[in-house]
């Protein structure tokens, strides 16, 4: 297929081959009056692949949320925009790499970066962090992962971390956060979504929309090979089939010192004033982005495919418009301006060439040596694409009963020997190994790298003074075992843990990007998953006051017809207006009191005897349960979302008095890994003058039971802080104001032990360096294996 | 008064040693294009970080061949100062104005973390506002820091008391347990004989504020200003 010439004549075998239906491909045909030749067919089946054109999710994503009123630019751009203040704008989005990651994991995850850098700078921002959202199958063998499996997921990751710090490490962007997970069903489809912020003048952003008849059309970069062609239809719109390994060819691959080029001359062109629009190649290449100009203007384009700088010879018009060559961008100039525009990227030693003009009428025409390799109306290509309202089906009732749930320890067991395998197992685990192998202080705004607090926190340097008064928050979050028990509740506690991680922080949420991965949508239980997930986004992001201003949505993350869990990922962005105020995980001082804050009503006074079933079903979707019993069930925490709102004001409010030493939310492993993480952290403090190694905690868990639920149990609305005797006070009454309960758990103790208490009986007594003996090396150890 | 930043296709620590020099420490400082044949008439010349021309071939390789580096040369042979930082130390072991070469790390992988430092020598202008012996925390980034060079080489920087840098624990005590990369008798950064060429893989500007963790690498900049104000005396 991919040395088709122009001469082969369109059958509607080769439509299908091409992925599109019987009923697309007459779509094709009425809209162009005619039969299309192989050119055009091409350009159709990447234009209507589900990657390009969200056939299946179009009508869906309608529901979510999109408006706010810092929000300048929504979705359906290259990424969003919003207002950050002081005439600035950020603007941010999550995309997945998922499929390209599994059949060559270098080269799919260095694509990756690159692609959702360039949808950053295209807009006139320059990008100043990354964050990684991965999730892997079983490191170790398991009774779901064989040996060799277990070392085949082993290097997809290394393949995948390699490829992300290669990539970012070069461009010269800080990559400081994001998320790794593990589970069986990732095994042979992991996900790589890779999240990049950029920074511009808010007057000085810029759009894909081709303007001005006759002004020229403008192609840059890296030459334009044979590389990844169909990426976007054939790999990332269907799902894997035992011959998933041919298609290693139509993975593509990175070069990020062209990107870092690239990106220079794009930010200094667009300084001359003569780019009037700019759009970069990423999915379906030059297609996407000749068409998508045109159509988004309104106007026609023209283009000689003669032109096209070329890496290799020979090349026909299907192929050098299917190439998703890396390392592009097509841009408009103003007329006459045009050598303005091109001096820049020679200064760079970049290719620049006119290769057409924005024209009259709605007309995308494609020539070739004076030929017509193709003429397709933009609009209707880029607009009018099929539009899918797909069957729905909830699945099968689950007729689970007590005995499929955890069983909980009779009280007064010892939990330490399961408490420290919690701390080894590779999701709640150290990941030091892993972000260590990315550059995470370039540009030296990083206030808060990977693990220090619970999101990212980039200060905003002024771009003509350098005075950085502001930091950007940012953390990405996703539960995908949550999302398979519950796909609508699961979608609402990853919004609502992303936005408690930045308020953890200590910044106010304000938006946020979203990539869905999903199985097939030909199947109406993925397509139920899907809809429920929607609508537990849109719920959770109008309460929480996170408008989703962009993302994408990766299907058809299936092997051999079994689907992923699955997996929103949720990135959310927050402001903190003082960057001197950024909170950290890490306890500071000895004698400080550990509050619990409880934003849950019911957290007031509710003391529950003895388990209930809620509390089992609940803590049977634990990641305490799936570690010590191997037992995934029951349900996610129930969410109350108000409760969420309530934190996160709270939380903000404190940060503001400056009245917290340290902040932590409860999540992953429950209150007692929350609390290891932040004596964890105490002895490696970054970025305060004080650094107080061996620090500890006592803690006393009084209003719960049994023993395991209080110290594991994952409910959302918490986070533990730690404040100064002489400040207690005055937290309590901010706390009292917003109506968030705020309990006295223990202190902040020197010598470096950990004791839990419940109920009078020592549960967990450990020093720290056992904890950490556990927890720090534990995945490097797994991965370095031989 | 005036610091030089290099710019080579790819330098991505040429903002941040800007930012270091101009805005911490409200010096003057301009950038250098790498295919100017002048140095701006500036001072002090900084090589920053990066990977310089994609570190195609090998790191530094491609930048030593630039129209600013003969430049560089000259300046230096005249006494001027000059840093490399990180990949700026590669080009200038490239170039040949500093002893060595770099090998990929012993671990073989890219690592980026705070290490610490400790000043070997305070007779040089890039350590002069130090005090020998102290330790200082500066983070890493990179994947070819393995600093190596033959016996007599070895023996010579450690004779002529050219190894101004050497990783080291917090405490400065362990020297081997704080090397991050396996270079040779631990060196993180060497000056030449003259002692106005300096090169060093740790990032000094990016530990000019407490907000980012460290400002220790603050007195490597102090001491060439100090220098050159020294120097501006010394003429007037």
């Amino acid at each position: 297929m991919a040395t088709a010439s122009t001469e082969i004549r369109v059958t509607p075998e080769i439509a299908a081959e091409h992925g599109l239906t019987a009923e697309e491909y007459a779509r094709v045909k009425q809209i162009l009056g005619r039969e299309p030749n192989i050119t055009e067919l091409g350009i159709f089946s990447v234009m209507w692949s589900e990657h390009c054109s969200y056939k299946s999710s179009k009508v869906h994503l309608k529901r979510l949320p999109t408006r706010g009123k810092l929000v300048v630019q929504g979705p359906g751009e290259n990424a969003g925009v919003v207002d950050i203040g002081d005439g600035l704008v950020a603007a941010f989005k999550i995309e997945s790499h998922n499929h390209p990651s599994y059949v060559e994991p270098f080269q799919g995850a260095t694509t990756g970066v690159g692609g959702i850098l360039r949808d950053i700078f295209t807009m006139g921002a320059r990008p100043i962090a990354v964050l990684d959202s991965l999730r892997f199958g079983e490191i170790t063998p398991s009774k779901y992962t064989s040996k060799e499996e277990a070392a085949k997921n082993r290097r997809i990751l290394d393949g995948v971390i390699r490829g992300i710090g290669s990539y970012g490490n070069c461009f010269g962007v800080p990559t400081i956060g994001g998320e790794v997970g593990f589970e069986p069903c990732y095994s042979q489809n992991p996900l790589v979504n890779a999240l990049a912020l950029g920074i511009a003048k808010k007057e000085e952003i810029f759009l894909a929309k081709a303007k001005g008849i006759g002004n020229p059309v403008i192609y840059v970069g890296a030459k334009t090979g044979r590389d990844g062609i169909h990426g976007a239809s054939l790999l990332a719109s269907a799902e894997f089939t035992e011959e998933s390994n041919q298609k290693r060819p139509n993975v593509q691959v990175g070069d990020p010192f062209m990107e870092k080029l690239l990106l220079e001359a794009c930010l200094e062109a667009m300084q001359t004033g003569a780019v009037v629009a700019i759009q970069d190649m990423g999915a379906a290449g030059l297609t996407c982005s000749t068409m998508e100009m045109a159509s988004r203007g309104g106007t026609g384009i023209e283009i000689d495919l003669a032109k096209v700088p070329q890496r290799e010879t020979g090349m026909t018009p299907y192929e050098i418009m299917l190439s998703e060559s890396q390392e592009r961008m097509l841009l408009v100039a103003e007329k006459g301006r045009e050598h303005e525009v091109l001096a820049v990227f020679k200064k760079w030693g970049l290719d620049a060439v006119v290769v057409g003009q924005v024209t009259e009428g709605g007309t995308a025409r494609i020539n070739n040596n004076g030929r017509i390799a193709a003429e397709i109306p933009a609009h209707p290509l880029a607009e009018e694409g099929p539009v899918y309202r797909r069957p729905i089906a909830p699945p099968a009732l689950r007729n689970e009963t007590a005995a499929d749930w955890f069983a909980f320890a009779a009280e007064g067991t010892n939990l330490t020997q399961n408490f420290l395998k919690l701390l080894a197992s590779p999701a709640i685990a150290s990941k030091r190994w892993i972000t260590e192998q990315y550059d995470t202080s370039v540009r030296t705004n990083t206030l808060a790298g990977p693990g220090a607090s619970d999101a990212a926190v980039v200060r905003i340097k002024d771009p003509k003074t350098a005075v950085a008064k502001r930091a950007l928050a940012l953390s990405t979050d996703g539960n995908g075992r949550w999302c398979q028990l519950n796909p609508r509740v699961g979608a609402m506690h990853a919004v609502a843990e992303a936005a408690r991680n930045v308020a953890c922080s200590g910044a106010r949420p304000m938006a946020a990007t979203n990539c869905l991965n999903f199985g097939s949508p030909e199947k109406p239980e993925v397509m139920w998953q899907f809809s429920e997930a929607i609508d537990g986004l849109a719920e959770a992001c109008t309460a929480l006051g996170t408008p989703i201003t962009g993302g994408n949505v990766s299907f058809y993350n299936e092997t051999l017809g079994k689907s992923i869990y699955p997996t929103p990922v949720i990135g959310v962005l927050g402001i903190l207006d003082d960057a001197s105020q950024v909170l950290k995980i890490a306890f500071r001082d000895e004698g400080d009191v550990i509050l619990l804050l409880d934003g849950s009503n019911s957290a007031v006074g509710a003391q529950h005897a003895a388990p209930h079933l809620g509390t089992q079903s609940e803590f049977s979707s634990s990641e305490y349960s799936k570690t010590i019993a191997g037992i995934t069930a029951g349900e996610p925490p129930a969410i109350d979302l108000v409760a969420e709102k309530r934190l996160i004001d709270c939380l903000l409010a404190l940060a503001a008095e400056g009245a917290l030493q340290s902040a932590h939310d409860v999540s992953d492993g429950g209150l007692a890994v929350t609390l290891a993480e932040s004596c964890l952290a105490s002895s490696s403090v970054v970025g305060a003058q004080h650094v107080a190694p061996h620090l500890g905690a006592h803690l006393k868990l009084e209003a719960e039971s049994p023993a395991e639920a209080a110290a594991f149990n994952e409910r959302g609305a918490r986070a533990v802080v730690s404040v100064t005797p002489s400040k207690l006070a005055a937290v309590l009454d901010t706390a009292r104001q917003y109506k968030v309960a705020a309990r006295e758990i223990g202190q902040v103790t020197r010598g470096g032990a950990f004791r839990i208490q419940h109920k009078e009986r020592e549960v967990i007594h450990s020093s720290v360096e056992t904890l950490r003996g556990a927890w720090a090396h534990s995945l490097e150890r797994t991965l370095t294996a031989k | 008064m005036k610091f030089g930043v290099v710019v080579f296709p790819g330098s991505n620590c040429d903002h941040d040693a800007f930012y270091a020099i101009g805005n911490v420490l409200q010096k003057p400082v301009e950038f250098i294009w790498h295919q100017s044949e002048n140095l701006a008439n500036c001072d002090a010349i900084i090589l920053p970080g990066g990977f310089s021309y994609g570190d195609y071939l090998r790191t530094g390789a491609i930048a030593r061949f630039s129209p600013v580096m003969k430049s560089v040369e000259k300046f230096s042979n005249s006494g001027g100062m000059v840093l490399g930082v990180c990949n700026g130390f590669q080009i200038l072991c490239e170039v040949g104005l500093l002893p060595g070469a770099m090998m990929r790390n012993s671990g073989l992988r890219f690592i980026c973390r705070h290490v610490h430092i400790r000043v070997e020598q305070t007779d040089t202008p890039f350590t002069s506002a130090a005090t020998k012996g102290q330790v200082l925390k500066i983070p890493i980034a990179h994947s070819d820091g393995n600093y190596n060079c033959d016996e007599a080489t070895l023996a010579e920087l450690e004779k002529n008391r050219q190894v101004i840098f050497r990783y080291t624990t917090a405490d400065g005590s362990g020297d081997s347990a704080g090397n991050p990369n396996g270079a040779v008798h631990n060196i993180a950064g060497i000056c030449n004989r003259e002692r106005n060429v300096a090169g060093l893989m740790p990032h000094p500007e990016r530990a000019v504020e407490w907000a980012l963790g460290s400002n220790d690498g603050l007195v490597v900049f102090r001491s060439m200003v100090e220098a050159l104000v020294g120097a501006a005396k010394a003429t007037a």
